[in-house]
């Protein structure tokens, strides 16, 4: 305003400019544009090359034409994968792994968190820090003595889960609890103290205070944490590589590894049709999940 | 509704001494302010009386009952916190019923109080609002119809108007007033502005550094405090305090300022004081309003004497004169048309009748 008044009152006065705040939020603005832009190419390329690639014929693929167009666009690798017993076998395995790790995780997570956020115990901080410690460990160093382990358990009670998908019920969860149960100790501390004190004086048991007030508060966390579990379940490879072996027991990812590539053969369209179809359920749960994926639940219980 | 009672109540944290064994009697329908500067206590002791703090020594009653290991459900008190605490996912109307809800009342009964609180707090209109859609003021009107629904032994309010405007402060003080009014419901409210305790208290406990300073009616505290403490925090501006000492002269026991200054003191307050040592170091303890423009007729047990003002601050109804007196800065409160100015001196009278003499090392008033 008062740039203004200036330039008014003496138009041929040269009145340095400097930087307004209009101006550098334009630039601010062009430059986030550009980087967002140039990012959406870089990590949509693949998915879009999966796409071409999934609608040629395995003989098109092999001939020496433009990659980026498709000539003879073709459905069959769709109906050769959706009418395979074996890749719908596998998109079952993953699926119940995924929804089964993901009632797991959220039924050990949300309680452990609340309490370590809330229940000031004796070793409450340190266990904390430890959860996540926990989480920071690669799979790829944990997976030997997993195994070991699981030898180790058939061995000695005669319960055989090697080369069962729902070994992967009890595997996966040593990935997922810790992140998200970290996750939803930042929601819930950041939930302030009064509210559930409040609900105490109100007449709520810890338990009521977790599901009445404390769940529904933080579903945005809850549901940052649900999209973060169901991921890593579904996108897990690792883990099944090394634990399941029959083509019965393996999940989409590994499934579609080891039964489409045979000896030095890639069936090239068929592995990208099976990855686009595996990366659509994930897209469809975020998707769904988004519109409850509500920024600022909490504005209102306080004074802000 | 119930009485309260603290009895030699502590609080440690590790090392420290939060509440330093406190005794406190609340009578049934009694509206107990506790007020003191931050870090005092109070809130403390609010929180031991609601079950959320466990109590290191001593006994908590409500109605007659020990309540030191009951927990805060079970003790039927409610609780209104500074930033409100509403359940941000609930409308007015399930934030208010919580409670109810929780105890399974019958639904009829629920809607029956709700509907009640609200017509008593002027939000009817707002039942099905979020909390997000109201102002300050109307979202503490709900956490005190949160309170007032359960119809608790006793309410709790923890510096209920804190995070309010000036004005809005000014009107919620009148209604929580208004509302104890009507249900008389035994409340202990904390604050550390003075003057809320004053406007709404039955009885004021004024608390520092853990312990009880005293306790009494508002207008007690503020003609009769009982320490240093109490008479400075009490009333704003605050009271002046001024170093003298006692002396005789012609068999008259006078005050003597400084060198140059030296008031008789009244007849009334002459038989209090004879027995004071007088070479006791003590303090002159005057409220603003007793420091006043000089009349041409002065009462007795009114002395006049000379100041330069250092600053004037206009009120309106009365001008607020500052100066110094052998580096002690004094308050006046004068006569807006005193002729008053900056700069200036002014003859002005302090009315001794209301003095106060302090031990200026025990802090005690004598």
């Amino acid at each position: 305003m008062s740039t203004i008044t200036i330039d008014k009152a003496g138009p041929t006065r040269k009145v340095k400019k400097y930087g307004s705040i209009s101006r550098d939020r334009a630039w601010a603005l062009r430059w986030s544009y550009f980087f967002l832009v140039l990012f959406a190419i870089f990590s949509l390329t693949p998915p879009l090359y999966m796409l071409i690639t999934s609608l040629k014929s395995s003989a098109e693929i092999s001939a020496a034409t433009n990659p980026w167009w498709v000539y003879h666009p073709t459905l069959e690798n769709y109906i050769g994968l959706l009418t395979s017993n074996q890749f719908l076998r596998f998109f079952w395995n993953s699926a119940w792994v995924s929804i089964i790790v993901v009632t797991i995780t959220m039924l050990i997570s949300v309680p452990a968190a609340f309490a370590l956020a809330r229940m000031k115990f004796w070793g409450s901080a340190t266990l904390a820090t430890g959860v996540f410690l926990t989480y920071l460990i690669p799979d790829t160093l944990l997976f030997i003595p997993l195994f070991k382990m699981f030898v180790l358990i058939g061995d000695w009670t005669g319960i055989q889960l090697i080369n069962r998908w729902y070994v992967l019920l009890f595997i996966y969860p040593t990935l997922t609890v810790p992140f998200c149960t970290w996750i939803m100790i930042g929601y819930f501390a950041s939930i302030p103290k009064e509210l559930d004190e409040a609900a105490i004086i109100d007449g709520a048991s810890w338990f009521q205070t977790l599901t009445r007030i404390f769940i529904p508060v933080a579903l945005p966390g809850l549901i940052a944490a649900t999209i973060f579990a169901f991921t890593v379940s579904w996108a897990q490879f690792l883990y099944p590589l090394v634990f399941t072996t029959s083509t019965d027991q393996l999940v989409l990812p590994v499934g579609i590894i080891t039964t489409l590539i045979k000896g030095d053969v890639f069936n090239w369209g068929q592995i990208m049709t099976g990855a686009l179809l595996g990366a659509a359920p994930p897209l469809i749960i975020y998707a769904f999940l988004m519109d409850y994926y509500i920024a600022g639940l909490t504005a209102g219980a306080t004074k802000g | 509704m119930a009485e309260v009672s603290l009895r030699k109540v502590v609080k440690r944290y590790d090392e420290v001494e939060a509440v330093r064994g406190i005794d406190l009697d609340i009578a049934d329908h009694e509206f107990v302010v506790l007020v003191g500067p931050s870090g005092c206590g109070k809130s403390t002791t609010l929180r031991m009386i609601a079950g959320l703090e466990d109590i290191s020594d001593g006994d908590i009653t409500i109605g007659g009952d020990i309540v030191n290991d009951v927990p805060p459900k079970d003790r039927d008190i409610a609780m209104v916190f500074q930033n409100y605490a509403l359940y941000p996912h609930m409308t007015v109307a399930e934030n208010m019923s919580f409670g109810l809800r929780l105890k399974h009342y019958p639904k009829a009964e629920i809607k029956s109080r709700v509907t009640e609180a609200a017509r008593m707090l002027d939000i009817t209109d707002l039942i099905d609002r979020k909390p997000k859609q109201l102002s300050g003021g109307q979202r503490q009107r709900v956490a005190m119809g949160r309170a007032i629904v359960r119809n608790p032994k006793v309410f709790l309010f923890d510096e209920p108007l804190s995070n309010l405007d000036a004005k809005l402060r000014v009107q919620m003080r009148i209604e929580i007033k208004k509302v104890h009014q009507k249900v008389r419901t035994t409340t202990v409210y904390v604050t550390h502005d003075q003057v809320e305790a004053m406007t709404l208290a039955d009885r004021v406990v004024v608390m520092n550094h853990g312990r009880i300073e005293q306790i009494g009616a508002p207008n007690e505290l503020y003609h009769k405090p009982a320490t240093r403490f109490v008479a400075s925090f009490i009333g704003s501006p605050a009271m002046n305090f001024m170093p003298c000492r006692l002396e005789d002269v012609d068999g008259r026991l006078h005050l003597r300022l400084t060198d140059r200054l030296a008031f008789p003191v009244p007849p009334a307050r002459s038989a209090r004081y004879q027995a004071v040592p007088r070479t006791e170091r003590l303090l002159l303890g005057i409220r603003p309003e007793h420091i006043a423009e000089a009349r041409p007729h002065l009462h007795p047990g009114v002395e006049p004497f000379e100041a330069v003002l250092d600053v004037t601050e206009p009120m309106g109804m009365e001008t607020l004169v500052y100066f110094t007196l052998e580096d002690t800065p004094i308050c006046g409160r004068v006569n807006p048309n005193a002729g008053a100015q900056d700069g200036a001196p002014l003859r002005l009278a302090v009315d001794l009748n209301n003095m106060h003499l302090l031990n200026e090392v025990t802090g005690v008033v004598l």
